[in-house]
């Protein structure tokens, strides 16, 4: 089976990923990049364990992909709780503390 | 599909040692207990659960004694991916007791706060049942799941207060840097699963070894710089300051101390049980990190004005401390010396640094002031405060004959001995920084000792009991560990990997 198509796509994910994260603005759209990124890390495991023929790496996406969900749980209520408090959420607008 | 399933059936559980298990199973029980009770417990005697998470965390420690005492040695669970060695139980003994000093910190700063009390003991709770699963996770899965499950309520409690604008930036920042740092990590331990076709840390160390292709170095570099955000150092620290300064400063105390601690706990069993072959890739990662951490941590460290945002660059210059032999690790026999010298230092920064987090909230409860000019002439009204913040000063900075400088000569001493030139160069480093951090403990000291009381104000600070009971341990552990230096490295001494290089 050919693996590098799989590990190429997971690249080029990472690196979106890695891109909205550092330049959205928005706290939504830098948290849909790191599901980006964790779904490149699932890709990656799914293909080395069809190369390897091990059943690790389908259980390692299995808890990514619940604990993904948790933190995205946690993320979009603090995403609301700043949205509640300053009626946006800007990040770059995030700067009560400087130095 | 569905016969997989059914050969799956006749499964059997495997045999578990639940002695081994036992500190982690009373946390949990206590975390149900106190969600239980926050339920049906009036509001005015919510002080209760306090208690019970404070009771929890001494219970847990009982079978860490007899887990220590015990003489069987080595227990390893599910084929080894979950080990109690020497190393677990040292650091689990750490967290739980650290724990209980910040539910001591914690408890009038959390009655008095309104807000809610039980989901704040609950979330805390949580958090340190993954740093106990931390020090015992031996495989990638169990790492991952820990460190998750110790990061995601500390998210919260940083944005615990819900209407304060510096909090919820507080958590939002450390949220995002958190979980991106978390799936950074994640794709480089999927590329160490790819080459060596195991998730077992063992069976990496077999496979990430001898002549390294660039997948490996990827790997490893990825993973090093996932947990180079959880220790915060530099250039992945920004949400430090931040965050330190924004949250609750109980969760301020906790996150310094007990979360970053877990980090190193991480950082170190990947680079001893799993990559000690890739040395030649992340020595002079750790390197770089540590002179970085060590300098930036310090230099920003003294133009602050807020005494908690002076303790989270303080914080960030003594993880560079920590990470400073890490960068030798693999040079000849220096591995046990640097394994020693890190949980050193980690016993002896838990204990001063707590202590610096309790004088701040006693004082700040007096002043309402996170500035240092509020500790201007504090010696003159409150001399049992003053002088307790001067030794933890004086330890922080390094003077002997206190706790923080037995941290030090080890790391030092681990360094020194290693013997190489770029030793030797990352020491030079290391005490130049060391001078520069006196500026600003001394800055501090300065203002107790020598300013005037701002306002005029010398009405005696009330230290509640809790409160005053933390400040006696942490006063206590910080003088014992420096006077006799042998504890903190007897701890070091016997803390050792069962399976790691040279050890």
């Amino acid at each position: 089976m050919l693996v590098n198509q799989f590990l190429i796509l997971a690249a080029v994910l990472f690196c979106i990923g890695v891109y909205g994260v550092i330049a959205r603005r928005n706290a939504v759209m830098v948290l849909m990049s790191i599901e980006l990124i964790l779904n490149s890390v699932n890709i990656n495991f799914l293909a080395f364990a069809l190369r390897n023929g091990s059943i690790d790496g389908h259980v390692f996406a299995l808890y990514i992909i619940a604990v993904a969900a948790a933190e995205v749980g946690v993320g979009l209520a603090l995403v609301l709780l700043v949205y509640r408090n300053r009626k946006s959420i800007a990040l770059d607008e995030l700067s009560e503390m400087k130095g | 599909m569905l016969s997989t399933l059914f050969a799956v059936a006749d499964w059997v559980s495997p045999a578990v040692d639940y002695h081994a298990i036992a500190p982690e199973i009373i946390v949990a029980a206590g975390i149900c207990v106190v969600l239980l009770a926050d339920l049906f417990i009036a509001d005015r005697s919510k002080w209760l659960l306090s208690t019970v998470a404070g009771f929890t965390l001494l219970g847990a420690f009982i079978p860490v004694l007899t887990l220590a005492l015990s003489d069987e040695g080595p227990r390893s669970l599910f084929d080894g991916r979950y080990v109690i060695d020497d190393f677990s139980i040292v650091m689990k003994g750490l967290f739980l007791l650290s724990a209980y000093v910040i539910v001591l910190l914690s408890t009038t700063h959390i009655e008095e706060g309104d807000y809610y009390q039980g989901e704040y003991w609950v979330l805390m709770l949580s958090s340190i049942l993954g740093m106990l699963m931390m020090t015992s996770s031996r495989d990638l899965v169990s790492i991952f799941v820990a460190l998750e499950f110790l990061s995601i309520p500390a998210y919260m409690l940083a944005a615990w207060r819900k209407r304060d604008a510096k909090s919820n930036e507080a958590g939002v920042k450390y949220f995002l840097l958190g979980v991106f740092a978390s799936a950074v990590m994640l794709y480089g331990m999927s590329l160490l699963y790819g080459v060596a076709n195991s998730t077992l840390l063992s069976g990496l160390a077999a496979e990430i070894s001898g002549e390294l292709t660039a997948i490996r170095v990827l790997a490893v570099v990825f993973v090093v710089v996932g947990f180079a955000f959880k220790v915060s150092a530099v250039p992945f620290h920004t949400w430090a300051p931040d965050t330190y300064e924004g949250a609750p400063t109980p969760v301020t105390a906790f996150l310094s101390v007990a979360s970053k601690a877990a980090g190193f706990v991480a950082l170190v069993t990947v680079l001893y049980v799993a990559v000690p072959g890739a040395s030649d890739v992340w020595q002079p990662l750790i390197w770089v990190l540590a002179a970085l951490t060590m300098t930036v941590g310090n230099v920003m460290a003294l133009r602050q004005t807020n005494i908690v945002r002076m303790l989270a660059y303080s914080s960030i210059a003594q993880g560079g401390f920590i990470l400073m032999p890490l960068a030798v690790a693999a040079e000849g026999n220096s591995s046990a010396a640097v394994l020693r010298s890190v949980v050193t230092y980690l016993i002896v920064y838990a204990a001063t640094n707590l202590g610096m987090f309790g004088i701040i909230l006693a004082v700040s409860r007096k002043t309402r002031s996170g500035e240092v000019a509020s500790f201007g002439g504090l010696f003159s009204y409150a001399p049992g405060i003053g002088a307790l913040a001067t030794i933890f000063l004086a330890s922080l900075a390094g003077i002997p004959p206190l706790g923080g400088w037995i941290g030090k000569f080890s790391a030092f001493q681990a360094v020194l001995e290693a013997g190489t030139t770029w030793g030797y160069v990352l020491a030079v480093i290391g005490a130049v920084n060391s001078v520069i951090a006196f500026g600003y403990y001394g800055n501090v000291m300065r203002e107790m000792w020598m300013r005037p009381v701002p306002n005029g104000d010398t009405s005696p600070i009330a230290t509640p009991a809790p409160l005053k009971l933390a400040l006696g341990i942490t006063g206590i552990a910080t003088l014992a560990l420096g006077i006799l230096p042998g504890v903190a490295l007897h701890f070091g001494d016997i803390a050792v990997f069962t399976s790691a290089f040279g050890g």
